[in-house]
C-alpha cells in the first residue's frame, strides 16, 4: 500500500511516468537481449523501480550518483536518453560510455552519473572520495551511492561507511534490498538481519523504508538529505524491495518459490501508485493510455536509435587505456 | 650524462619528502593520504613533520582500510583532487588491488573517455630488512601488468627527488614504488627539470654489455659496473624507471650497441619485468644479440628471516659481477 | 640414450660405410661434434653429431656398410646443457626401411655474427666459434673480415683407396643418369684471355706467393656473374625448371689417385676473385685429402670443369644431374687471331657450354656465352 498523504498532481504523474519508463525500458532490453541484440550480462530493475525514481528525484542536479550493475532505471532518472543506454547495450559507439561498457558500465559525466559499477561494493570507497573532493573544495552538493544488500557483506562498505564517517563527508548510502545476493537470501548472507543497524556501528544516522512504496521512499530520502545537508556526514538508507524477474537473463530462479514472487507481485509499485493517483483524481484514464502510448514510442524509439548505432572502427581498439591516446577524440 | 652543481648528499627518504612537501606547496589540490602519515610521522618516517606545517586536510591519516581509503583517493581523483596515496608497503597492496585494478586503472575505458583518474599511489617495496615472507615482496611485476596504469620504480635519489611531482601531473592513475631498503642510503638530489617519467635512462653507458635493471638493482648494478671495469669489462647500466609503459626504445638501443644484455631484478623470476624485458629484446633486437641474454632475479621462495638466506634471495652486487665475466670469457 | 644413426644426407643415399670413428666410448661430444668419417658415393663425408653428451658405446666398426637409419652409436645425455628434442628414435625393425629426416648441420653462430656475416658475403661455414659452446661469435667475423680468421682445422688423410672405389663408382651413375636423361646441346665460343691473364698478373705481383691468383678463379667469377643475367642456367631439372636464388657453382677438382668431386664455391656472385680463390685454395686442399662437408659438395647449382693451362683445346662435358648446365673451359693456347684486319698472337680459351636441352634453348646458351665472353674482357669489373 501506498503511504497516504497529499500529492501534487504533475509531480505525481511524473513520478509514475518515470517508473512506467524504467518498467517498459527494461522489458524492452529483455525482448532484445532475447533477440542477441543485446549480449554480456543483463541484470533488470523491473519490481524495484520506486527506489530509483524516489530517491532520486530527490537530489538536484549537482548531486553525484553512483549505482551498480542493475543501473539502467537510475541512468534514465537521472536524465540519460534512453537511446543512449540502449545504444551502449547494444555496444555501439553512439552509446552513452561509447560503447566500451554495456549494460553494467553506463556513465555520464555531464549528468553526474558515475555508473554503472560491477564489482559489488567496489564503488563505495568512490564515493566517499567524489564526497571527500567536495568537501575539501567547498561545494555543497552530496553523493548518493546506490548498491544492494550482497555488498553490505563486502569489507569495503564497512570501510567506506568507516571513512565516510570518520571524514564527516555527504554520502547517502542507499541499500537495495532486494533480499537476495543473486540466489542467497538475505538469511544465509547476514547474522544481522536489520541493515539498518548497521549505521550505528559507524556512528551514520540511518533508516529502513518500504522500497515498493514510492512515497515512503521519496519522504525517507527527503529526511536523509536534510540530514546531510545539517550534519555534512554520511546517511545509511535501507530500501527494502523485490526483483520480480530474474537476477540475469541466465538465470533458472531454483533459490525462490514462484509463489513468492507472486506474493511480492501483489506489492507492485507501478499498479499501486497508479490506483492511488487516479483514487484521488489526480490522472485520467486517458491520460494513462496516452502515457503509456508516448513510453511505447520513445523506447521504440530507443531501439531504432540504437539499431542504426555504428560500430567502433577495431583501429581504435586500445584507445581509452591512456588519457595520451584521447588526444584526437 | 647530465651535469649537475655540487649538491649536498641527502638520504633517499628526506630526497621522497622534499618531492611530497614541494607537491604539498605548488598545488593545494594535492594532499598525502595513508596509514600512520600524520601523528606517527609516517612507518618509515618520510612524511615526519609534514602534519605540523600542513595541517590534517593536507596530510590525512586513514583506518587500516587499505581498499577503502585507496579507492577513496580514486574517488578524490575524480572529483577534482589531486591525493598522493600512501600504501605503506606493498605487502598489504592486494587489499587495494580490486580498487586499483577494477577502478583506477578501468575508469577511463569503461566511462569512453569521460573519467580520468589522476592519482599517486605511493608504495613501499622491496626485500632485504629480514621481515620474513609477509612482509618481503617485491611486487612491481603484478602491477606493471595492467594496461591503464603508469607504474614508476625509484631506484635513485634524483628519482626519489623529482618523480613524485611528475607523477602528479599526469592525467592517468601512477604507481610509485619507493624501496624501504634505499631509505638511509645517502646521495645527491635536488629538484630537476630534465628528469621525466617516461623513458628508461642510462645511469651508467658502456659499450660491452648492458645490465638492464629497476629499483634497487640500479646502484648495486653501478657498483657492479664500477668493479667490472677494473677487469676491463665496459658495462651500461640502463635503469628502466618506468616499468609500464616499457621504454622500448631505450632497451633496444643499449642492446643494439653493447649486443648483450644481463636482466636484474628483486622480483621472482618468473613472469616477471625481466620476461617482459627478455621478450622485447629477442622480439625487437634478435639480430643485434652477440650471445644469450641472461638475467638475475629473486629467487623463487617465500622470502625467509634468517640473513644469509634472504640474501641468497636476491641478486647481489657479486651475483652480478659474476654473471657478466661468465658472460663475457 | 640418444641413438645415433647413419643419417640420410641426401635422398638419394640409402646406406653409408663407415670409415673411421673419430671418437671413443667415454668421450664427451657436444653438438657440432665431427664423430664419424663416412664414404658415401659422394665421397667421404665428416659426419656430426646433433645431440649432447658421452659416447657410450660404438655399435658399427669400420668398414662397415649399413642403410641409412642403423643406430650406430649410443650416447648418454649430458645434463648440463638442455639436449634437444630427440629425433625419431624407431624400433630396429622398422629402422632399416624408413629413412629418418635428419636436420641440416645447424651452425652454431650468435644471431648478431650471423647478421654480419651475411652483410659482408663470408660463408661462415667454415669459420671456428671461439664463443660459448663453441658459438661463432661478433669478434670472430671480425677477425675474418680483417683476414685473420680462424678456419676449420684439416683432419689427417686416411683409407684413400676405399674413398676412391666409392667416388668412381658414384661418378658412374651420376654421368649414367646424365646419359640416359638429359638431352644436352653443346655450344662452344673462343675467348680472347689477354685482358684476363694481363689483370691477373698485374693483380698478382701485389700478392704474396700463396694468395695468388689461378685463372680458374677468374673463370668462375666470370661465369657467376653471367648466370646473375642468365639465371635459366644456374638452376636445377626436377619435374621442370627451378632456377636458384643463389649461385654456388661447383669446381670439378680431379684427384690424384683417379676420380673427381666436385665441391662448390658458395655464392660465387658476391665473392671477389680473391675471395673465390681462398675458398678454391682451401677445398682443393681438403677435397684431396677427402675432408669435405657434406653441404659443400651436395648443393652446387652449376657446374664448372677447367683442364688447365695445359688441356685441349674444347671439353664437352656431361652435366651432372640435377643441375642444367656445366660450362667447360680448354686449355689456354696462344692462337692467330684476326684484329682490325690485322693478324695477332693471342692467348685464347674456348668455353664450352653443355645444357639439358629440357630447361633451356640455343639461344640461352648463345647469350650466356656472349656476355661470359664480355665478362672476360673487363677482368678489373669482375
Amino acid at each position: 500500500m501506498i503511504s497516504s498523504q497529499h500529492i501534487e498532481k504533475e509531480h505525481g504523474k511524473g513520478l509514475l511516468f518515470q517508473m512506467k519508463r524504467i518498467r517498459r525500458f527494461e522489458e524492452k532490453s529483455a525482448e532484445m537481449y532475447t533477440k542477441s541484440k543485446i549480449r554480456g550480462f543483463l541484470h533488470l530493475y523491473i519490481g524495484e523501480e520506486a527506489v530509483a525514481v524516489g530517491v532520486l528525484n530527490a537530489l538536484t542536479d549537482d548531486d553525484k550518483v553512483l549505482s551498480t550493475y542493475r543501473e539502467h532505471g537510475h541512468a534514465l532518472v537521472r536524465g540519460i536518453d534512453a537511446g543512449a543506454i540502449m545504444a551502449e547495450m547494444y555496444g555501439k559507439q553512439e552509446g552513452c560510455s561509447l560503447g566500451r561498457g554495456g549494460s553494467m558500465h553506463l556513465f555520464d559525466i555531464k549528468k553526474n552519473f558515475y555508473g554503472g559499477n560491477a564489482i559489488v561494493a567496489g564503488h563505495l570507497p568512490l564515493a566517499v572520495g567524489l564526497a571527500l573532493a567536495d568537501k575539501k573544495q567547498k561545494k555543497d552538493n552530496l553523493t548518493c551511492c546506490f548498491f544492494g544488500e550482497g555488498a553490505v557483506a563486502e569489507g569495503e562498505f564497512h570501510e567506506s561507511m568507516n571513512l565516510a564517517s570518520l571524514f564527516k563527508v555527504p554520502v547517502l548510502f542507499v541499500c537495495e534490498n532486494n533480499g537476495y545476493a543473486m540466489g542467497t537470501a538475505l538469511k544465509y548472507t547476514h547474522s544481522m538481519q536489520d541493515l539498518e543497524k548497521k549505521g550505528d556501528c559507524y556512528n551514520i544516522p540511518s533508516a529502513a523504508v518500504n522500497g515498493m512504496d514510492i512515497m515512503a521512499v521519496a519522504n525517507a530520502t527527503k529526511q536523509a538529505i536534510d540530514e546531510i545537508r545539517r550534519t555534512g556526514g554520511p546517511y545509511f538508507l535501507i530500501c527494502n524491495t523485490y526483483r520480480f524477474r530474474a537476477h540475469s537473463m541466465f538465470d533458472a530462479e531454483l533459490y525462490r518459490s514462484k509463489e513468492e514472487v507472486e506474493e511480492w507481485k501483489k506489492q507492485d509499485p507501478i499498479p499501486a501508485f497508479q490506483k492511488l493517483l487516479v483514487d484521488q483524481d489526480l490522472i485520467s484514464k486517458e491520460e494513462i493510455r496516452k502515457m503509456d502510448q508516448d513510453i511505447e514510442q520513445e523506447m521504440q524509439e530507443a531501439v531504432d536509435f540504437a539499431e542504426a548505432g555504428t560500430w567502433e572502427p577495431v583501429e581504435q581498439l586500445t584507445k581509452f587505456v591512456y588519457s595520451d591516446s584521447l588526444e584526437n577524440r | 650524462m647530465h651535469e649537475y652543481p655540487t649538491v649536498a648528499k641527502i638520504t633517499y627518504r628526506e630526497a621522497l619528502k622534499q618531492a611530497i612537501r614541494e607537491a604539498l606547496q605548488d598545488n593545494d589540490r594535492v594532499f598525502l593520504m595513508g596509514e600512520d602519515v600524520g601523528r606517527y610521522g609516517g612507518a618509515f618516517a618520510v612524511s615526519k613533520g609534514l602534519l605540523e606545517e600542513f595541517g590534517p586536510e593536507r596530510i590525512m591519516d586513514v583506518p587500516l582500510s587499505e581498499s577503502g581509503f585507496a579507492g577513496t583517493g580514486i574517488g578524490a581523483a575524480l572529483g577534482g583532487m589531486r591525493p598522493i596515496v600512501e600504501i605503506m608497503t606493498v605487502n598489504f597492496s592486494l587489499l587495494a588491488l580490486d580498487q586499483i585494478v577494477n577502478n583506477a586503472a578501468t575508469l577511463l575505458h569503461m566511462s569512453g573517455g569521460q573519467l580520468n583518474v589522476p592519482v599517486v599511489i605511493r608504495i613501499g617495496c622491496g626485500i632485504g630488512r629480514q621481515l620474513a615472507a609477509q612482509h618481503s615482496h617485491s611486487w612491481e611485476p603484478i602491477f606493471a601488468h595492467i594496461p591503464g596504469l603508469k607504474v614508476l620504480s625509484i631506484g635513485t635519489h634524483e628519482d626519489a627527488r623529482n618523480m613524485l611531482n611528475l607523477a602528479l601531473k599526469e592525467p592517468d592513475p601512477v604507481i610509485i614504488f619507493e624501496y624501504t631498503a634505499m631509505l638511509n642510503i645517502e646521495g645527491e638530489a635536488q629538484s630537476d627539470l630534465e628528469v621525466d617519467i617516461h623513458r628508461a635512462k642510462i645511469r651508467r653507458p658502456g659499450k660491452d654489455i648492458s645490465i638492464i635493471t629497476y629499483g634497487p638493482g640500479v646502484y648495486k648494478s653501478l657498483e657492479a659496473a664500477a668493479e667490472l671495469s677494473k677487469a676491463g669489462i665496459d658495462a651500461e647500466v640502463l635503469d628502466l624507471r618506468v616499468l609500464r609503459p616499457l621504454d622500448v626504445k631505450s632497451i633496444i638501443a643499449s642492446v643494439s650497441k653493447t649486443h648483450r644484455a644481463l636482466v636484474v631484478e628483486e622480483a621472482w623470476k618468473s613472469v616477471s619485468i625481466s620476461s617482459e624485458v627478455i621478450s622485447i629484446i629477442v622480439e625487437n633486437a634478435f639480430f643485434e644479440l652477440d650471445a644469450p641474454v641472461k638475467r638475475l632475479c629473486g629467487a623463487e621462495v617465500p622470502i625467509p628471516y634468517p640473513k644469509h638466506l634472504e640474501d641468497a634471495c636476491i641478486p647481489q652486487k657479486e651475483d652480478i659481477v659474476n654473471q657478466i665475466k661468465k658472460m663475457m670469457s | 640414450m640418444i641413438e645415433f644413426s647413419m643419417p640420410s644426407l641426401g635422398a638419394d643415399m640409402e646406406a653409408g660405410t663407415l670409415t673411421a670413428w673419430r671418437v671413443k666410448p667415454g668421450e664427451f661430444v657436444k653438438k657440432g661434434d665431427i664423430i664419424a668419417d663416412v664414404e658415401t658415393q659422394k665421397g667421404i663425408i665428416e659426419i656430426e653429431v646433433f645431440d649432447e653428451g658421452t659416447i657410450e658405446k660404438l655399435l658399427i666398426k669400420e668398414d662397415e656398410k649399413v642403410p641409412v637409419g642403423t643406430i650406430m652409436a649410443l650416447i648418454s645425455a649430458d645434463h648440463e646443457v638442455p639436449a634437444p628434442p630427440k629425433s625419431k628414435q624407431l624400433p630396429e625393425e622398422k629402422s632399416k626401411e624408413a629413412s629418418p629426416v635428419v636436420e641440416p648441420a645447424r651452425i652454431r653462430i650468435s644471431p648478431l655474427a650471423r647478421r654480419m656475416a651475411e652483410q659482408n658475403n663470408i660463408d661462415f661455414s667454415i669459420i671456428e666459434g671461439t664463443g660459448e659452446r663453441g658459438f661463432i661469435v661478433k669478434e670472430d667475423i671480425e677477425k675474418v673480415i680483417s683476414g685473420k680468421g680462424k678456419r676449420m682445422p684439416k683432419a689427417t688423410v686416411d683409407k684413400v683407396s676405399t674413398a676412391t672405389e666409392g667416388i668412381r663408382s658414384a661418378i658412374a651413375s651420376a654421368m649414367s643418369r646424365s646419359n640416359r636423361e638429359i638431352p644436352h646441346y653443346y655450344l662452344s665460343e673462343k675467348i680472347d684471355m689477354s685482358n684476363a691473364l694481363n689483370w691477373l698478373l698485374d693483380t698478382n705481383k701485389q700478392l704474396p706467393v700463396k694468395q695468388r691468383l689461378l685463372p680458374a678463379a677468374i673463370l668462375i667469377k666470370a661465369v657467376a656473374n653471367s648466370l646473375v643475367i642468365v639465371p635459366e642456367l644456374n638452376a636445377i631439372w626436377d619435374n621442370g625448371l627451378q632456377m636458384k636464388r643463389d649461385i654456388h657453382p661447383g669446381f670439378v677438382v680431379s684427384l690424384r689417385n683417379g676420380g673427381v668431386v666436385i665441391p662448390s664455391v658458395h655464392h660465387a656472385d658476391k665473392k671477389s676473385p680473391q675471395e673465390i680463390m681462398k675458398v678454391l685454395a682451401d677445398v682443393i686442399s681438403r677435397a684431396r685429402s677427402m675432408r669435405l662437408k657434406s653441404s659443400e659438395l651436395s648443393d652446387s647449382t652449376v657446374t664448372i670443369t677447367s683442364l688447365g693451362e695445359r688441356g685441349v683445346e674444347i671439353v664437352q662435358g656431361v652435366i651432372y644431374p640435377p643441375q642444367v648446365a656445366l660450362i667447360g673451359f680448354g686449355g689456354i693456347r696462344e692462337e692467330p687471331i684476326v684484329e682490325n684486319k690485322m693478324l695477332g698472337i693471342r692467348p685464347v680459351i674456348t668455353a664450352t657450354l653443355a645444357a639439358d636441352h629440357r630447361a633451356t634453348d640455343g639461344h640461352v646458351g648463345d647469350r650466356f656465352l656472349k656476355i661470359l665472353k664480355e665478362n672476360l674482357q673487363k677482368p678489373e669489373q669482375l
